[in-house]
């Protein structure tokens, strides 16, 4: 789960992370108020969205007065932002975060991961901080320096000296970056986080450690032991169609296609999204009916597929065995296509546990399908049908 | 013969009491599986489908002689029973429950280090010899005892490769999904070692998929490795988008992994057999093993 800026900042700053002085606004009048009320010569006015990538993109906008702070909030608020991170159709920015801006003597990058080979929480840092990291980072890995914490987050006195000196922390400040950097080692791990990232962590002159951006990632499979993310959860799902998926037991990412799948198992249906695009076809989504998931759930998924006008025919693979059975899926068909209008054409390709008993009820039910014998001549039979060629 | 388990693997269930835990349980014993006895704390002394119960795993080990456990726990009791079977000195784990907290895991693995444990998982199918021993919640109706070793970190597909394998008359010697969560047990290049070991696999099959780092790890293990039978490999999500809304691509790109395509290229220019897409992998076994 994404924790935007300002509740990566919250986070962080309960323990004992320094955080320039700001709040949130959602009106260009609460923009500016939030300024008046911070006591600065500058200020800093950014969008907050659920991905990054703003300050290349122009989400983040430094203003010198309270008025040119409310003029940037005109500006952002209601306005789409598309960054590297968003995908081409962008978010929409609905709050704005105003904050002091901060001197800068140096700009670093701090991270805190997971890496999963070594199982062992790692911590990444570098002197070239700022919104060319990740290019930069790409293009040279040289420049980022890596130190692996224990097991438990703990971090050997002599290794994070020489972890200091790679970041070039001149002497003065190195006490206000070593809080800093235990500070976050805290949060993330009593918070379950996979991920904080503080981009720019910036020293000032008079050599405080200062994280000027934030995110941080939280593990949806945590979230039972943190209650207090519930409605975090709830506002980080802003798509309805997976918002839906997610309550039925379906793993679902819309895509841009207009082949709807349904297939039980992640690896399957990144089998079948394969085939496809092989085939000359675009999946409409991304399916993965989980293990627990009933036909009642299962047909909540189909019918969003079926709401969709842009879906011309589903394409159906299913391989029964473990406790997904192929007539659970089939009795999902027959439900979904009962109560729906629209009735587009289904290819059916089933196999293993009761393989032979969903095609029958298929036949019985008279849904409008087509079977078929492999994965291969399914995906052909749906780019078929689905780009005018099919009956 | 087969990899991890065999006809002598004694086997106790950890969560057997529960639903899933009654029913997997009661599969495997139909399917010849010699389970011994489940764990359920506060439960211990009583009996549940015809096995003895015990508090803790010390207890069922020294009471049955199992060597092997199948973890059926809930997600937030699921890092504990692992640990718990690591200390008992049980040789074999397989965790099935989906969703563990990667911190939790961070606990399991370095409890792992040093011991005799083998894990497999957490949000795992399971293990499966053919016609020996399964623990695990995967289905036995296409599987048949035969030469093919499957390696994977999917379920389903590991059920259609099992299923086209046995079609073509080539049955599987082990079968073992290393579970879709980032930090997990055995690895694609361990199973990988124990097959090359085992007498009776003359193939291997390597399920991949875009994410982490398992396909890499096969790949430059088997590039420093005289491995003397032909591996198969798939990797599935060539298509899939880039993974969106997540602001770490630069970092997970820092931490070696690649795309499906790239997995592809390091897996073949290791040597392994690359099968076009999911359809492809039983013939290109099948063709490998004529020509041995």
């Amino acid at each position: 789960m994404y924790i935007p800026e300002y509740h990566a900042k919250e986070i962080l700053a309960r323990y004992g992370v320094t955080v320039p002085a700001g709040g949130i606004a959602r009106s260009v009048t609460e923009a500016e108020d939030r300024a008046r009320a911070l006591s600065s010569e500058r200020f800093a006015v950014k969008a907050q969205i659920l991905a990054g990538g703003r300050g290349a993109a122009g989400g983040v906008v430094m203003a010198p007065t309270p008025s040119a702070v409310g003029e940037a909030a005109a500006r952002l608020l209601g306005a789409r932002l598309v960054t590297a991170q968003t995908g081409a159709d962008g978010e929409t920015v609905e709050r704005v975060y105003v904050e002091e801006a901060v001197d800068s003597a140096a700009n670093l990058y701090l991270a805190f991961v997971i890496d999963p080979s070594a199982a062992r929480p790692m911590l990444l840092g570098s002197t070239r901080g700022g919104v060319d990291f990740e290019r930069d980072a790409q293009a040279d890995p040289s420049i980022v320096n890596t130190l692996h914490l224990g097991h438990d987050g703990a971090a050997d006195d002599a290794a994070m000296s020489g972890f200091l000196d790679g970041l070039e922390v001149p002497a003065p400040a190195r006490d206000a970056v070593r809080t800093l950097i235990d500070a976050t080692i805290r949060a993330a791990l009593r918070n379950d986080a996979l991920f904080v990232e503080i981009n720019p962590l910036i020293l000032t002159p008079d050599n405080r450690a200062v994280a000027v951006d934030a995110k941080m990632i939280l593990d949806d499979s945590a979230l039972f032991r943190h209650p207090e993310f519930e409605s975090t959860a709830r506002e980080a799902v802003r798509d309805d169609y997976e918002r839906i998926a997610r309550e039925n037991d379906l793993n679902f990412v819309r895509l841009d296609g207009n082949i709807g799948v349904v297939v039980n198992g992640a690896g399957l249906g990144l089998a079948t999204n394969d085939m496809i695009a092989d085939a000359g076809g675009r999946p409409a989504n991304f399916m993965d009916i989980r293990t627990t998931a009933t036909s009642f759930q299962i047909a909540r998924g189909v019918e969003l597929l079926l709401s969709d006008p842009g879906v011309k025919v589903l394409l159906v693979n299913v391989h029964g065995g473990g406790m997904t059975v192929c007539d659970t899926v089939a009795e999902a068909l027959n439900f979904a296509y009962s109560r729906s209008d629209r009735k587009v054409p289904v290819v059916f390709r089933a196999a293993g546990q009761s393989a032979d008993w969903a095609r029958s009820i298929m036949k019985d039910r008279r849904l409008p399908h087509e079977t078929a014998p492999t994965m291969r001549a399914a995906a052909a039979r749906a780019v078929a049908i689905a780009s005018g060629k099919g009956a | 013969m087969a990899i991890l388990i065999d006809a002598d693997t004694r086997v106790i269930v950890q969560g057997m009491t529960g639903r899933a835990g009654t029913f997997y349980t009661d599969l495997a014993m139909r399917y010849g599986t010699e389970c011994v006895g489940g764990v359920r704390p506060g439960k211990g002394g009583t009996t549940h489908i015809g096995l003895p119960v015990f508090n803790t795993v010390a207890e069922a080990r020294d009471a049955t002689g199992a060597n092997a456990s199948l973890i059926l726990v809930p997600p937030h009791r699921a890092a504990d029973a692992m640990i718990e079977a690591i200390e008992a000195g049980i040789g074999v784990l397989v965790c099935v429950t989906e969703r563990v907290p990667v911190l939790d895991m961070l606990r399991v693995k370095a409890a792992l280090d040093g011991s005799e444990s083998v894990l497999v998982g957490p949000n795992s199918q399971g293990v499966l010899s053919p016609g020996l021993c399964k623990i695990g919640v995967m289905s036995t109706r296409d599987a048949t005892p035969g030469p093919v070793g499957v390696v994977s970190r999917s379920a389903s597909l590991t059920s259609e490769v099992v299923a086209q394998t046995s079609a073509l008359g080539l049955g599987q010697s082990t079968t073992i999904g290393i579970g879709g969560d980032p930090v997990h047990g055995l690895g694609f290049a361990d199973a990988l070692r124990m097959f090359r070991d085992d007498a009776d696999t003359r193939a291997v099959v390597l399920i991949g998929e875009i994410g982490g780092t398992e396909e890499e790890a096969a790949a430059e293990y088997l590039a420093g490795s005289d491995y003397g039978k032909p591996v198969i490999a798939l990797v599935v999500g060539r298509h899939a988008p880039a993974e969106r809304r997540m602001g770490h691509a630069g970092t997970l790109a820092m931490l070696g992994a690649r795309s499906a395509a790239q997995k592809a290229q390091k897996l073949a220019d290791a040597g392994v057999l690359l099968a076009e897409d999911a359809d492809a992998v039983a013939p290109l076994v099948k063709k490998a093993l004529a020509g041995d």
